[in-house]
C-alpha cells in the first residue's frame, strides 16, 4: 500500500517541480521538491518502503529531465540512504536530520550533476555551477523542509499507524 | 390713502432699482458682482449634483458591476481573438521573410508550416534549460524540429513521446547555434550558458563587430533554418592575442515567462553523422 501511494504522491510531486517550482528561483537554483519528500519520508521511523519511493522518484524524474537516467536515479537512493543512516542516529531531533539530510542530499545530486554531466560534454563550470545554483538551491530545500516535513509526517501516521498496546 | 402711499412708493423704488440694475447690468457695471454670483451658484449646484451622483452610483452599483464585469469578459475575449489573431499574421509575416531571404529552402518547401504548443513545465534539474512542451509525435512533432516564438528562435525539440515534447532552448549550456551577423556580415557560434546568457564565439578577428548587430540564425549545419532572430549583440571583446573575438548577446525571446511556442513541422534537420569521416580499422 504505501509503495503504490508513491506513485500518485511522486507524479503529482514531479508535475508540481516542472510547472511550479523549476519557475521559482533564487539567482539560478531551484528547490526539489522529490528530494524533499523523499528525505521527509526516509526520516519517518515506522516507514520500511523508503527505497521503493526513490526507486519511483528517480525514474519519473530521469523519465522527464534530461539528465542521464542514472543521475536522479542514484541521487535519490543516495538521499534515502543518508536519511536512513541518521533515523537511526539522530532520530531524537527529526527536524534536524531533515536540514541535514536535504543539505548532504541536495549537495549529492548536484555534484553527481556536475560531473555527470561535464563527463558528457555539457561545458558547465563547476565553480559558478557550485556558487550559482547549488547553493541557492540548498537554501531554497532548506525551506521547503519543513512544510514538507509536517505533511509526510502525517501521511506516514495515516500509513503507518502505530500499534495500539493490549 | 396713507397706508396706500408708501406701498407704491416702495413699488416705484422697487421698480427703480430694478431698472437700475438692469441698466448697470446692460452697461457692464455688474459683471464682477455677476461673476461671483454665478460662480457660487455653479460650485454649489456641482458639489449637489456630485454627492446627488455618487449616492446614485452607490445605490446602483452592484448592477453596474455586474454589467461592468460582462462587458469586461466580452471585452477579454475580443482581445484575446485579436492576439490570436496577430500572432497569426506575426507568423505569416515571418514565414515570408524566411522565405523570401532563404531562397533554397523556399524551393524545397514554400510554406513553412507551424505547430503551436503551450510550455507546461521545465526541466527538473536547475543545471538543464530546457521546457516541456503540450504537443509530440501524436502531432506530428520529431526530434530536431526547431521551435520559434512570434519574436524569434527558442531552441529544438529534444525528445519526444506521444503527447508532449522536450524542447532544449538556446540557453543551455549544451546548445550551440551557428548565427550570422547581419550588418557585418559574418558567421558565429552563438552558445548558453548556467545563467541563460547568450554569447558569441569564433567571431573572425578581421571582422568589425558592433553592439547592435543583429544576430540570425545561418543555417550552417543543418540544424536550424536561416534567418530566424536570435538578438542583438551588447557588448564585444576583442583581445589581440585570442584567435577569436566574442560578444554577448541579449536574446529577444524571454525564456524565463516562456507560455507559447512554435515547432516548425515541415523542417527536417540535416543528419551530419554519415558525412564525419571516420577512421578506417
Amino acid at each position: 500500500m504505501a509503495t503504490l501511494v508513491a506513485f500518485p504522491i511522486l507524479v503529482l510531486a514531479l508535475m508540481l517541480q516542472t510547472a511550479v517550482i523549476s519557475r521559482i528561483n533564487l539567482l539560478y537554483g531551484s528547490a526539489d521538491l522529490i528530494l524533499v519528500i523523499l528525505a521527509a519520508w526516509a526520516l519517518q521511523e515506522r516507514v520500511t518502503s523508503s527505497w521503493h519511493w526513490a526507486l519511483v522518484g528517480g525514474v519519473l524524474v530521469a523519465f522527464v529531465s534530461r539528465l542521464p537516467w542514472f543521475v536522479p536515479l542514484a541521487g535519490y537512493l543516495m538521499v534515502v540512504g543518508v536519511a536512513r543512516l541518521l533515523q537511526r542516529r539522530v532520530w531524537q531531533a527529526p527536524l534536524l536530520a531533515m536540514f541535514t539530510v536535504c543539505f548532504t542530499g541536495t549537495l549529492m545530486l548536484h555534484i553527481l550533476s556536475i560531473f555527470s554531466l561535464r563527463i558528457l560534454g555539457d561545458p558547465l563550470p563547476v565553480g559558478d555551477s557550485f556558487n550559482l545554483i547549488t547553493l541557492p538551491s540548498v537554501l531554497l530545500n532548506l525551506l521547503l523542509a519543513i512544510p514538507i516535513y509536517a505533511v509526510i509526517k502525517d501521511l506516514a501516521g495515516w500509513l503507518y499507524p502505530a500499534a495500539v498496546e493490549a | 390713502m396713507k397706508k396706500n402711499f408708501p406701498r407704491s412708493l416702495q413699488t416705484i423704488v422697487i421698480a427703480l432699482l430694478a431698472i437700475g440694475v438692469v441698466v448697470l447690468a446692460l452697461g457692464g457695471y455688474l459683471t464682477s458682482l455677476s461673476n461671483f454670483v454665478n460662480q457660487t451658484i455653479v460650485g454649489a449646484q456641482t458639489w449637489v449634483s456630485t454627492r446627488y451622483l455618487a449616492v446614485v452610483d452607490f445605490l446602483t452599483v452592484p448592477r453596474d458591476v455586474a454589467s461592468i464585469r460582462q462587458r469586461n469578459a466580452e471585452l477579454e475575449a475580443e482581445v484575446a481573438r485579436l492576439q490570436t489573431q496577430m500572432i497569426e499574421l506575426q507568423q505569416q509575416v515571418t514565414e515570408t521573410q524566411i522565405l523570401s531571404a532563404l531562397v533554397d529552402f523556399a524551393r524545397a518547401s514554400p510554406e513553412n508550416t507551424y505547430k503551436a504548443a503551450t510550455v507546461i513545465g521545465r526541466d527538473p534539474s536547475p543545471f538543464l534549460r530546457y521546457v516541456i512542451i503540450n504537443i509530440g509525435s501524436n502531432d506530428g512533432i520529431r526530434r530536431g524540429m526547431p521551435v520559434v516564438t512570434e519574436q524569434g528562435l527558442v531552441g529544438r525539440v529534444d525528445a519526444v513521446t506521444a503527447d508532449a515534447a522536450r524542447v532544449q532552448l538556446i540557453a543551455d549550456p549544451s546548445s550551440a547555434v551557428n548565427v550570422s551577423l547581419q550588418n557585418s556580415k559574418t558567421e558565429a557560434m552563438l552558445v548558453g550558458s548556467i545563467t541563460g546568457d547568450l554569447s558569441l564565439d569564433m567571431i573572425s578577428q578581421d571582422v568589425t563587430v558592433q553592439p547592435g548587430d543583429v544576430v540570425l540564425t545561418s543555417g550552417l549545419g543543418g540544424g536550424y533554418p536561416p534567418n530566424i532572430l536570435v538578438g542583438q549583440v551588447i557588448s564585444v571583446r576583442k583581445l589581440d592575442y585570442e584567435l577569436f573575438q566574442q560578444a554577448t548577446v541579449q536574446p529577444i525571446v524571454n525564456y524565463d515567462q516562456l507560455q507559447f511556442v512554435l515547432v516548425i513541422t515541415n523542417f527536417k534537420p540535416v543528419e551530419l553523422a554519415p558525412l564525419i569521416p571516420t577512421a578506417s580499422p
